[in-house]
């Protein structure tokens, strides 16, 4: 089964987003700000990675843009959670190379619908 | 797929209050001449992650209040506005408001919404202050713009009564579509759950063998997918490839162009006056629906409020698997040595042991650091105390925080808080003196205050001081006399007059203000510190200023004891409290009528306590007061002698409640079971000399 990077330093909102994919089926790994995302990406090949944007140490839009540059997550789908009042965000993830998003406030299945999207 | 989301409420609240104080204490601790982004952005950090969770968990009021604090935050953030002091004031009352409305949720009571539309409408002000509407939700404005840009529709025939059927599209990827980890394919998939597909792929783009690059996109292709599908059904498909690709689509209209929808709209025209009722209830009853469902969620966190958790260093819980680990190892060593055991494995047989106890020791001592918690939790708190109270009072006041890293029992963090508030407003009214007052006694105007907690032996110090006017002895001696406390020709040293104070009814400020002074006296604040095993002391010198020491035990759980026998009973003395345990000579014993015994010790009457007389243990090996031992306790300021058999051996305990598997008893503080299996009351002084009072 697909395993799935989850980054999010909100423990709430990780823990939703892990029991969620979980409950789907997926492998979860949780990470709680980007520099810890990078470390386990090297460590461990990643199916998918979903990510916060607003994080201490690095945010989402840096991280995309690091994995981006791996060899192994050239073409890995990366979404990122924002709110909507992050449509600048968006434009920013884009260009780092972000897959997708998923807008906050969203629940489990927007969440898995929008996995399912991009996971084949 | 129904997940229950409020299984994720507690971790949520847990967070946000963290978030919270964490918005506090950067808001505290902005220097407005010199603003850092960094630390606006730490603040703004906080405020975003407690929006996106409200918002995700269903609390509607918190996530659309924590909104207009983000979007100031947002514009401090990038420099469009500055960072005023009204500004931050208003940031932190809307803290001290979010966390009220947290509060609420998590323990299932109603929010202040006359508070929450008061706060949130001096932010408006704020963020209105100098922007106009557009401004203030930058957000919405630009969704708006980025949904009208969504993609170029080729064009739109304005026959919106016209039936469609499908959509061709033209998709033309950029080079660089698959480098964002986007694949039509995928994107196809999708098209083809919203209908029947059909794709035609153009591969006039791709370039001979040599010039490939294999990780760009040189196909584009032709769709159509018919069916009954929105307009924003198929933008939804490329809503993330928008700016990767050009992308065109066009409606297909039936062949026929029925008359039937242009009748269906005009009969909803005419039908309008009796419509209306079925058309407006769904919309209002909407988000009357909505505004529940939240509601139903936020009245079930209560449930789960009681449970406590406790966040623990995870340098902690190694150090925990390491030490199991440790004796594991210890317990596969001692069985092998029990498996064939002879004599001559005597000393093996003694070194696992001491290992094992050592083990033992150390992951009892690693068990027990788990409850413990940095005081910072308590300190924390004080930085907008001493700002609140300064501002309002005029003072100037600088507060300092030292030790604090400092980790004391999480039961001692929770119950420490309240006594402390107590003294830090105390010394912030009444200690620091007015800065002309300050001035005119030669002191620099900003008075300190400091707040320092550092370990000493087996207690945690802590200590509130400060650079004030210090206790006037004088005034105090005469404010006890004036109250009867004590008696006009009574004799104090220093240190009694200041523990005056600690009487019931006294109370040294001359007026009461609405800081200190709330009725809560400071002889509550010593029960309270009693209450958790410690005590409270003053020093303090008229002019300079005073210092209110708390000292307490490190830990709740655990306890050292001596252990003690009376008949065929062991009961567990604290060790803390015994002072000295001695035979006793029949000389020294005086027998009062109606009061019990007493021995003289030093030049003091001690009470005899006969603990197989108050416990009625049947058999006590020594009746006569020469045959057993005296051991003298002090508990809470009382000292007095126990009459007991024996003096056992000093032992750590572990703590269990009476209270709780049992029930009170008066004179016992706690159970605890020995090595051997066995339960030993844990004796609790003060409870004891009323019990012989009585």
């Amino acid at each position: 089964m697909a395993t799935i990077l989850a980054v999010d330093d909100s423990a709430s909102m990780r823990q939703m987003v892990s029991f969620t994919l979980k409950g789907a089926g997926y492998n979860v790994v949780e990470a709680v700000d980007g520099v810890d995302a990078l470390n386990k990406a090297k460590a461990q090949a990643f199916d998918c990675v979903v990510t916060d944007v607003n994080m201490p140490n690095k945010d989402g839009i840096s991280l995309i843009k690091d994995l981006r540059a791996l060899p192994n997550y050239k073409f890995t789908p990366m979404l990122m959670l924002t709110t909507e009042s992050g449509m600048d965000k968006k434009q920013q993830g884009k260009e780092a190379g972000a897959t997708g998003w998923i807008v906050k406030p969203f629940n489990p299945d927007q969440l898995l619908k929008t996995i399912q999207k991009v996971m084949g | 797929m129904a997940i229950d989301m409020a299984q994720f409420h507690q971790v949520f609240f847990e967070e946000s209050f963290e978030g919270l104080d964490a918005m506090e204490s950067g808001l505290l601790n902005l220097d407005l001449g010199d603003v850092n982004a960094d630390d606006i952005n730490t603040i703004f950090r906080a405020a975003h992650s407690i929006k996106g969770g409200s918002g995700t968990f269903g609390f509607t009021s918190v996530s659309d209040f924590t909104h207009v604090m983000e979007t100031l935050l947002d514009e401090m953030r990038d420099g469009r506005r500055q960072v005023t002091r009204p500004a931050v004031d208003v940031l932190l009352g809307s803290v001290d408001c979010l966390r009220d409305m947290l509060r609420a949720i998590q323990n299932g009571g109603e929010i202040d919404r006359t508070s929450v539309a008061e706060h949130k409408a001096a932010l408006d002000g704020v963020v209105n202050g100098t922007h106009d509407m557009a401004r203030e939700f930058p957000a919405e404005s630009e969704h708006v713009g980025a949904d009208t840009t969504m993609m170029t529709t080729m064009e739109e025939p304005a026959a919106s009564e016209m039936q469609i059927v499908g959509w061709s599209i033209a998709f033309s990827p950029h080079l660089n579509l698959l480098k964002t980890g986007n694949d039509p394919v995928r994107m196809f998939r999708e098209l083809a759950m919203l209908g029947e597909l059909t794709s035609t792929v153009d591969m006039q783009g791709v370039p001979d063998i040599y010039d490939l690059d294999p990780e760009e996109c040189h196909l584009s292709w032709k769709l159509k997918v018919l069916g009954d599908i929105a307009s924003t059904e198929i933008d939804e498909v490329f809503d993330w490839v928008e700016d990767d690709c050009d992308l065109a689509k066009q409606a297909i209209y039936s062949a026929v162009a029925e008359p039937a929808p242009l009748a269906v709209t005009e009969q909803t025209q005419i039908l309008k006056p009796a419509s209306i009722e079925p058309i407006t209830i769904p919309t209002v009853a909407q988000p009357t629906a909505a505004e529940k469902e939240p509601k139903k969620e936020e009245s079930k966190t209560s449930a789960s409020k009681a449970s406590s958790s406790i966040r623990v260093d995870t340098g902690k819980i190694d150090t925990l698997i390491n030490m199991v680990g440790e004796l594991v190892i210890t317990q596969s060593m001692l069985s092998l040595i029990g498996e064939h055991f002879e004599l001559n494995k005597l000393d093996q047989l003694k070194n696992g042991l001491s290992q094992l106890e050592r083990h033992t020791r150390e992951l009892q001592e690693s068990v027990m650091n788990i409850r413990m918690l940095p005081i910072s939790f308590v300190f924390s708190r004080f930085p907008r105390l001493a700002h609140d109270i300064s501002s309002k009072l005029g003072k100037k006041i600088e507060l300092k925080l030292v030790g604090e890293n400092t980790e004391v029992d999480k039961t001692v963090v929770e119950l420490l808080s309240d006594p402390l508030v107590h003294l830090v407003r105390n010394s912030l009214d009444h200690g620091i003196e007015m800065p002309e007052l300050r001035r005119a006694a030669g002191k620099p105007e900003t008075g300190t205050v400091i707040l320092k907690a550092y370990h000493r032996g087996g207690n945690i110090v802590i200590e509130v001081s400060d650079d004030g006017k210090g206790l006037d002895k004088d005034k105090l001696r005469a404010k006890a006399i004036e109250k009867g406390l004590i008696a006009e020709d009574a004799i104090l040293s220093d240190k009694q007059c200041f523990e005056l104070i600690f009487m019931p009814g006294f109370s040294t400020a001359e007026k009461l203000t609405d800081i200190s002074g709330r009725g809560v006296g400071m002889d509550v604040v010593r029960r309270n510190i009693q209450a958790l095993g410690g005590n409270i002391e003053i020093i303090s010198e008229l002019g300079k200023g005073s210092t209110m020491a708390i000292h307490l035990p490190l830990t709740l759980a655990i306890l050292d004891g001596q252990s003690i026998a009376v008949g065929d009973e062991t009961y567990i003395l604290p060790l803390g409290s015994i002072i000295e345990s001695l035979n006793i000579k029949e000389d020294r014993v005086n027998r009062v009528v109606g009061k019990g015994e007493t021995f003289l010790l030093r030049g003091e009457y001690l009470p005899i306590i006969r603990i197989h007389e108050i416990f009625n243990v049947p058999k006590p090996k020594a009746t006569k007061l020469t045959d057993g031992l005296l051991v003298v306790v002090e508990g809470q300021g009382i000292r007095c002698g126990l009459f007991i058999d024996d003096l056992l051996g000093q032992q750590q305990v572990v703590i269990k409640s009476l209270e709780a598997n049992y029930r009170r008893v008066e004179g016992v503080s706690a159970a605890t079971i020995l090595g051997d299996g066995s339960v030993a009351l844990i004796l609790d002084i003060p409870g004891l000399v009323r019990l012989a009072n009585q």
